[in-house]
């Protein structure tokens, strides 16, 4: 008898520890990630080489969660999203580098930018549909490695050569490393964002940028100002990835024309695509898939070509392709819609 | 005073005219119906109301004018459009779709009782409630769309071909649903349909367009006993 009611007891434990995990599953996973530089750190499991790598994942993330709220959110396309990730990143650069402002301070003024640049090009490409929207965004993308190399500029950009900034020791003496603490500073920022990002569009501004997404006239014709909408969500868009640069810049300490050329825009496209786009799951996926690709596709084409001996020169960039193609078919929805489904199925089940 | 007076409207789209100097009016209260063949200019004359193509000439309503303002502040002023096609939000609920025509509203319990009264007369989109919108039926949808509109509180409404592409009963039924409409919330109505012989059966007046003309216009009970006007306008 007192066995039976004990183990019960234990089950009805379990069951609500399970529970309880379902119903918090990211805190707790938040919770883990914060803890990491002293579970893995401390212990040595995870080196510094480690947390940069998450730390650029995660910045890829909010980078991809930028362009989800353009595309996949307002329904407007952009092939130019790497240039508001340089403006974000050479803000952030001149500032520390010439004005000397903690790290942190930039932020700010990044999104302050960024915003401005994404609602400025926003407005003309309003009377711009589909393939000219993205032909005009992908020019932008084209352009901006450009702009920042112009000798005029050197002065401010440093040109060809980039600007090198030092990363932040963790304050109060704590007890990290700077990959650590950068990790944690880019954890925070990320997990800010998102939240900012659901509210939004859990909002009526949220509805309202998906009914123009879904049917712009007829959301015009329940009295919202669609050309309006379009730039404000362009600047927003812009605000992210563009704080997702800076936050590059600051990790990487390094910021030059060549590190935005437009195969970043591509991937930030691709990241987007690949998560799954209008799904904030998918944009962490997304930026995971990005660093990936970043660290990976030249190793891993190498090797391809290495086994399997193509008539063919294999670019780093075919991996893309493949990875997309691949992806497209099964799972239209992106990775975070093909898990979604699989969830479905086995609850059903 | 007319609701709404139109005057030697012209429309274009690009180089294109489609209108070429429409002119109506609408008393206050009533339905009128704008009827004509395929091409004849009907949903444009809808868009040219609300601002959605180029025009020329004046519309005023209630006797302010409109013309040259944009959709969404013609909205405001009290002019809901059922679009042709419905224009459904697909990826919204049924309920989202309802809360995004409250978007305007400032005053939160007139758009609650507006939603209780959508609710009464279309009780099925209660129940449909957390459907994502894009999935419901066609007869649905036109009943979403025309809520819709209502939930913006206008005193006219825009109606696209309502009936299109549904079976006869539920048009009958949306048919019933709009006259109560007009007579119990008060809302006035432009209904722009391919279906004369329905149409003539709701409104209390015609007008007859043609290759961006009005070529007729009459009262709803004339044009409909009127066998030659029918023969030669209506085409049935
Ligand atoms: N977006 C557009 N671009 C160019 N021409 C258009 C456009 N929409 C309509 N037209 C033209 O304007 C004219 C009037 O079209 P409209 O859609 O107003 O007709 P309608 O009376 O509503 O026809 P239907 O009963 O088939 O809906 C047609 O000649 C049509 O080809
Ligand atoms: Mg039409």
């Amino acid at each position: 008898m007192a066995t039976t009611v004990s183990s019960t007891g234990t089950e009805a434990g379990i069951q609500n520890v399970f529970a309880f995990i379902r119903r918090r599953w990211l805190w707790l996973l938040i919770a883990f990630l914060a803890l990491l530089p002293i579970i893995g750190g401390k212990t040595g499991y995870i080196s510094n080489f480690w947390f940069l790598q998450l730390s650029l994942m995660i910045v890829y993330a909010i980078a991809v969660l930028g362009l989800n709220l353009l595309t996949g959110f307002n329904g407007q396309i952009s092939l130019g999203h790497g240039a508001f990730f340089a403006v974000g990143a050479y803000t952030a650069a001149i500032l520390i580098d010439q004005a000397g402002w903690p790290f942190w301070a930039t932020l700010p003024m990044a999104a302050v930018t960024c915003f401005v640049a994404g609602y400025l090009f926003g407005l003309p490409a309003l009377r711009l549909e589909g393939h000219y929207l993205a032909l005009a965004t992908f020019a932008l993308a084209v352009a901006v490695p450009q702009i920042l190399k112009y000798r005029h500029f050197e002065g401010f950009t440093n040109g060809v050569q980039g600007i090198n900034i030092f990363k932040a020791d963790p304050p109060f003496g704590l007890p990290l490393s700077s990959d650590q603490w950068m990790f944690l500073v880019v954890l925070a920022v990320a997990v800010l964002m998102f939240w900012i990002a659901r509210n939004l569009l859990d909002s009526r501004t949220g509805r309202a940028m998906t009914a123009i997404r879904d049917h712009a006239m007829a959301a015009s014709t329940m009295g919202i100002n669609v050309p309006r909408y379009k730039a404000v969500v362009f600047g927003i868009s812009a605000i992210y990835t563009g704080i997702a640069g800076a936050l590059h810049a600051i990790i990487f300490e390094f910021v030059s024309p060549d590190s935005f050329r437009f195969e970043l825009s591509i991937a930030i496209l691709v990241g987007a695509v690949v998560g799954g786009i209008a799904s904030l799951p998918g944009a962490v996926i997304g930026g995971v898939f990005v660093q990936m690709i970043e660290k990976y596709a030249d190793a891993l084409t190498k090797k391809i070509s290495a086994a399997v001996h193509l008539p063919l020169e294999l670019e780093p960039w075919t991996i893309y392709g493949i990875a997309l193609i691949v992806l497209m078919y099964t799972m239209p929805t992106g990775i975070a819609g093909g898990l979604a489904a699989l969830w479905r199925r086995m609850r059903r089940s | 005073m007319a609701l709404l007076e139109v005057e030697g409207l012209k429309a274009y789209y690009g180089q294109t005219q489609a209108l070429h100097g429409v002119s109506f009016a609408l008393e206050p209260g009533g339905i009128t119906t704008l009827l004509g063949a395929n091409g004849a200019g009907k949903t444009t004359t809808l868009r040219s109301l609300c601002g959605m193509v180029r025009t020329e000439g004046s519309v005023r309503f209630d006797g302010r004018p409109i013309s040259g303002r944009a959709t969404e502040a013609i909205v405001r002023l009290g002019v809901g459009h059922v679009p042709e096609g419905r224009g459904t939000f697909t990826n919204l609920t049924v309920d989202e779709n309802l809360r995004v025509a409250a978007y305007t509203r400032r005053d939160k319990a007139a758009a609650q009782r507006d939603l209780d009264m959508v609710f009464e007369y279309f009780p099925i989109l209660k129940a449909r409630i957390s459907q994502q919108a894009g999935t419901l039926s066609g007869g649905e949808q036109q009943m979403l769309a025309i809520s819709r509109a209502l939930m913006l509180g206008p005193r006219l409404m825009l109606l696209d071909e309502p009936s299109f592409g549904l079976a006869p009963l539920i048009v009958q039924e949306i048919f019933r649903i709009m006259r109560r409409i007009n007579a119990e919330a008060k809302v006035s109505m432009l209904l722009v349909e391919q279906n004369a012989a329905l149409a003539l059966e709701l409104a209390d007046h015609a007008y007859v367009l043609e290759t961006g003309r009005v070529v007729m216009s009459g009262k709803a009970s004339v044009v409909k006993s009127d066998e030659a006007i029918r023969k030669s306008y209506l085409g049935y």
